[in-house]
């Protein structure tokens, strides 16, 4: 079974107990009645759909908490987790190895 | 020989019960106000997710960073205490006691049983500490009370779903399946 690290429990667990839940660091427009229709269009529905690293948005049912992951959605292999409201990781070796 | 090993482990390998009715309350308090609210319940609220702390007959789990379950015998005056510290210590404290019920599992093949529809790795799982996770897809808590002594808490309407897969896999096990 894959094991996903969470960052709030410190521990690697098994998936089953983790959602996932969109892709990561899209911030609501401050203003949405200033935005155009494409813009709207675009914070709605227009995603990255990555071919590998792919920053998103997962949830555990253990702690009730919502993180940021990079997973590979080539190898589906989580490289790193960190805690909603972190700015977004760089893409380290570390991170890619 | 096998077989002999076999038999006395199925006699008594697993027993389930139900646990009497109890207050439960969920708090939810940002880090800061966290001492303030446990000394109103007198409790030493822990901070790291899966800790547990008891005083008397008290309770408390924490299961998230900002989220606390609290079980303590039915009638204890914990709301009154935390009311008191509420304008300096502002915090939310549900009575759910009856959201879920509480399944008392032990025996030796307890970890089998629990096996059958939990993904975590429970044998790593402290004595003393507890967690939310899946049992098939439902979501429970599990408190290990010692090494094949645990505490299920579930929700009232999954209980019936719970309790057939644990009498399934009760019988499984017995069977020496
Ligand atoms: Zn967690």
């Amino acid at each position: 079974m894959l094991l996903i690290h969470c960052p709030y429990c410190e521990d690697s667990l098994p998936e089953l107990e983790f959602t996932y839940a969109g892709e990561a660091h899209i911030a609501r427009p401050a203003d949405p009645s200033a935005l155009s229709d494409e813009e709207w269009r675009d914070f709605l529905f227009i995603r990255t759909n990555a071919r590998g690293p792919h920053y998103e948005r997962w949830r555990h049912i253990g702690c009730g908490r919502f993180f940021n992951a990079i997973r590979d959605t080539v190898s589906d292999r989580f490289l790193t987790t960190y805690k909603a409201g972190e700015p977004r990781r760089p893409l380290t070796n570390e991170a890619a190895e | 020989m096998m077989t002999s090993q076999k038999h006395d482990f199925a006699a008594a390998a697993i027993r389930i019960e139900d646990a009497a009715p109890a207050l439960r309350l969920s708090l939810r308090v940002k880090p800061a106000h966290r001492d303030a609210v446990g000394r109103a319940l007198g409790l030493d609220l822990p901070a790291r997710v899966g800790q547990r702390a008891q005083a008397g007959d008290i309770q408390a789990l924490c299961l998230g960073p900002d989220e606390w379950l609290i079980a303590a015998p039915e009638g204890a005056p914990l709301a009154d205490a935390a009311r008191a510290v509420y304008a300096d210590a502002p915090h939310s404290l549900v009575d759910i006691s009856d959201r879920e019920i509480t399944l008392r599992l032990s025996g030796p093949a307890v970890l089998d049983l629990l096996a059958a529809c939990c993904p975590r790795n429970l044998a790593a799982m402290a004595v003393g500490s507890a967690a939310r996770t899946v049992f098939d897809s439902a979501t429970v808590i599990l408190w290990r009370d010692g090494p094949a002594d645990f505490r299920m808490d579930v929700w009232r309407s999954f209980a019936p779903h719970v309790r057939s897969l644990l009498a399934q896999a009760q019988a499984e096990i017995a069977a020496g399946l």
